[in-house]
């Protein structure tokens, strides 16, 4: 039961007008002369990057949107004919599909060639072949960020030196060069306080899902909260304005007692909670989530939404220490942690969010998440008593997207988290 | 040495390469009772393992001689074959006699295994080993070296020898004239490929793995005066390939063999690259510790698990052709492998651009049927001799 109006919160469309000036002014950018720095989600250093007036671009943005767009389909299958495997990163073959195909962005626009190729090599492999990849086609200056795998669950001050070096040595020379300008330590400091400010409200937006019914999907809706923060906009008073106006929408919810909008309208019965563990796949993205908000599933926590930086256990970009500031954020993207790590913060998110169950969507594409999967999924369920459950799919391939078979296995879970419910209650 | 005793010799390698449950793996502990250190490829500190009095143990996986029943249940069907038969061997026990286990950063999925094996073995030692993709000495050569300390202290704390750095320099030394037997083999194959057939010493480089070092040093050198002077050892009319891609999972041994079957001479390939990951000897000056971290900075073998800071991976591969006189190349990957296959477009553009005929194809370690990469390999170096031929008219 719910509205069925297909409105876009306040937010979503604040959310929208930003991306498509940022992409506009990429695509203006040859007439305006900005200059532009390739990177990735996690361990982006936005702040730094804008420290140089610089603008970010986003690979696995780009791709996401493409796919959103229904046009990754194509772009794969442009790059395996040009000889990628069908093995790999549909990210990157949807992005080098893209590239040959006149690198058009979500907008329509062509985005411009990289003036820098900044490779923050943090919790994906896939990340340093992606780069090595463009930087043959595009033959761009490339700087690496080596960003340590939290191996062993912490962060060393090894690690947090061997960062601060790599920026200190090579990256704000590679983005001085690129940009022509010096780095300015204090307006980095200004930067980060406002990264705080927006992250203070990420978090209490993200953890209002704690309430019941909760006012937010913390996983489709969740992809919305995250995107400026993930992307061109951490640092800046766009994304402060932003989160403030998206936690007063939240707080209006909650008031109301309102549930998620979904893309069938205002979930008015919420029947399920769930963690979800995984990426979400864009080919079919409504659809997939109208999969969960048919049956009246919400979720209440997800790790996807910690996968450009983790803000939910206290971390914040601190002013006061700048480059060892960016190196902790680095450290601290979700996909950066072992598999224990990730284990004991499902557990935590089925405890504290009060979760009927855990759901693992699993991709094809992604390595650093997927690998393991299914052995978090038994000790999650093992310590928690509660039911999983497992979904297989991709993130742009829509070759992979199987959505009767999806929905078969969700209902499926959804009975069995009834069932076991009404056992504990009989 | 006689031909027969070059056929013991690798008869006993072959035996060493089926060895799933590593039983001279414990029998070395029986003998020594030190601990026994297991690694994943490509690269682990070897030295410094035996400096501590430990045997390095690589772990390459199942290949085609286990069966998967409990691996299989840890990975996706998109995940490659190495790690379901490594899982599956700890799980059934073969591995009990390993006191630890490295995970070099190969890629992600290696990566979350050193996860899996901290849940499921508690007990044991399970170390990440995060090696720099930087290479300043100033600033990965920092954090490489505070991460083979650690490698130490971890060591130390399970019972084995003390670091000492003279214990470190003899251990350096004895794997410098390792590597440099390897590259002799090496250098003999591109020279005679006849004289030195690759499933023979791809036996040899896995005997090394399990072997003491010690050991190992003197059946390389046997082997090699062995088929130097085998004069029964004579050229047939096959084509020069060089195989990349290898250098993780490896194929089965059965393949390798019917590569050579079908007409190719392997004259250079990724195989068990830990042997010969660094291209000169490690200095035995100085400090021994910043000697290897050093040494694995600026002197490692190109990979695609390493960052190709200088872009220069298209025109090495071109150089290796070169060096060794390879016809073609066998792009020779396993399936769902990320460092091979992302790499792969790339290194095909440079060989496509030099005119370097090639084909490709994949492998997991457990395939069993050859017939159609027999036939593909067959027609390549068919029409390698062929094209030769006619460019020579």
């Amino acid at each position: 039961m719910r509205t069925t109006t297909n409105l876009k919160d306040r937010s979503q469309l604040r959310q929208k007008q930003m991306i498509a000036a940022h992409y506009s002014r990429l695509a203006r950018s040859p007439q305006t002369g900005e200059r532009n720095v390739y990177t990735f989600v996690p361990g982006n250093l936005t702040e730094l990057v804008r420290n140089f007036d610089l603008l970010p671009v986003l690979p696995e943005i780009n791709a996401l949107q493409s796919s959103m767009r229904g046009k990754s389909k194509d772009y794969i299958g442009l790059a395996e004919k040009l000889g990628h495997s069908e093995d790999v990163c549909t990210y990157v073959k949807c992005d080098v599909g893209m590239m040959k195909s006149g690198n058009v962005g979500p907008t329509g626009e062509r985005l411009p060639d990289p003036n820098l190729l900044l490779l923050s090599y943090t919790g994906c492999f896939t990340f340093m072949k992606w780069f090595e990849l463009l930087r043959q086609e595009y033959k761009a200056p490339t700087v690496m960020l080596h960003v340590p795998y939290q191996a062993d669950g912490v962060i060393t001050d090894a690690m947090r030196q061997y960062i601060v070096a790599q920026l200190k040595k090579k990256v704000i020379p590679a983005l001085e060069k690129a940009s022509g300008k010096k780095f300015d330590i204090d307006k980095l400091r200004e930067q980060l306080r406002l990264s705080a400010k927006a992250e203070d409200d990420l978090v209490w937006v993200l953890q209002s899902a704690k309430h019941k019914p909760s006012p937010i999907d913390a996983y489709f809706g969740g992809v919305y909260y995250i995107g400026p923060i993930f992307s061109a906009f951490r640092g800046t008073q766009d994304a402060v304005d932003y989160y403030r106006e998206l936690r007063e929408e939240v707080q209006e919810r909650l008031d109301l007692k309102l549930g998620p909008m979904t893309p069938s309208g205002v979930i008015e019965r919420e029947k399920f909670r769930v963690v979800v563990e995984g990426p979400p796949n864009w080919t079919s993205f409504n659809e997939f989530w109208r999969m969960f908000s048919d049956e009246g599933a919400v979720i209440v926590a997800s790790t996807y939404t910690k996968v450009g930086g983790t803000y939910d256990f206290g971390y914040r970009h601190d002013p006061d220490h700048p480059l060892e500031s960016l190196a902790d954020y680095c450290l601290g993207c979700y996909t950066n942690f072992n598999l224990p790590t990730r284990v004991d913060m499902l557990v935590k998110y089925m405890e504290e969010y009060d979760a009927d169950g855990l759901l693992v969507h699993s991709v094809k594409s992604c390595n650093s998440f997927s690998a393991g999967q299914l052995v978090m999924l038994g000790e999650v369920e093992r310590r928690t008593g509660r039911p999983v459950g497992f979904l297989e799919s991709d993130l742009v391939d829509p070759r992979y997207f199987s959505a009767a078979n999806i929905k078969n296995r969700l209902e499926s879970y959804f009975q069995m988290v009834a069932q076991k419910r009404a056992g504990a209650h009989a | 040495m006689s031909k027969a005793e070059i056929g013991a010799l690798i008869e006993r390698c072959d035996e060493l390469y089926r060895d799933l449950r590593l039983d001279s793996v414990r029998a070395w502990k029986e003998r020594h009772g030190a601990l026994a250190i297991g690694y994943l490829p490509i690269w682990a500190p070897r030295e410094l393992v035996h400096a501590h009095g430990c045997l390095p143990v690589g772990v390459m996986g199942g290949g085609d001689g286990v069966e998967i029943i409990k691996g299989d249940a840890f990975y996706q069907s998109y995940i490659c074959h190495l790690p379901r038969s490594t899982i599956e061997l700890a799980l059934n026990g073969s591995y009990d006699p390993l006191d630890g286990m490295l995970f070099p950063a190969i890629c992600d999925v290696i990566r979350n295994l050193s996860g899996i094996w901290k849940m499921q073995f508690p007990g044991k030692l399970a170390r990440y080993l995060d090696v720099p993709q930087d290479f300043d000495p100033e600033v990965g050569g920092v954090f490489l070296r505070t991460e083979l300390e650690g490698l130490s202290r971890d060591l130390e704390q399970r019972g084995a020898r003390r670091y000492d750095p003279e214990s470190l320099r003899r251990s350096l030394a004895l794997y410098n004239t390792n590597r440099r037997a390897l590259t002799e083999l090496y250098e003999l194959r591109r020279n005679e490929p006849w004289k030195v057939p690759t499933w023979e010493l791809y036996l040899l480089m896995r005997a090394g793995l399990v072997l003491p070092v010690e050991e190992h040093n003197v059946l390389l050198d046997l082997y090699r005066r062995g088929v130097e002077d085998d004069l029964e050892r004579r050229p047939l009319d096959q084509a020069r390939v060089l195989l990349t891609g290898s250098f993780c999972e490896q194929p089965p041994l059965g393949l390798i063999k019917t590569l050579e079957r079908a007409g190719c001479y392997i004259v250079d390939d990724d195989f068990v690259q830990v042997g010969r990951w660094f291209t000169r000897d490690v200095p035995l000056c100085g400090d021994p510790l910043e000697q290897l971290v050093t040494t694995f900075l600026l002197h490692s073998m190109g990979s695609p698990t390493r960052y190709d800071e200088q872009d220069t991976k298209g025109a090495d591969l071109v150089q290796r052709v070169a060096d060794s006189r390879a016809e073609g190349v066998l792009f020779c990957a396993p399936s769902f492998c990320d460092p091979a296959l992302l790499d792969q477009p790339m290194t095909v553009k440079a060989i496509e651009e030099h005119g370097i005929p090639y084909t490709s194809f994949k492998y997991s370690e457990n395939t069993g049927q050859f017939q159609v990469i027999r036939e593909q390999a067959g027609t390549f170096a068919d029409s390698i001799k062929l094209f030769s031929e006619a460019v020579n008219e």
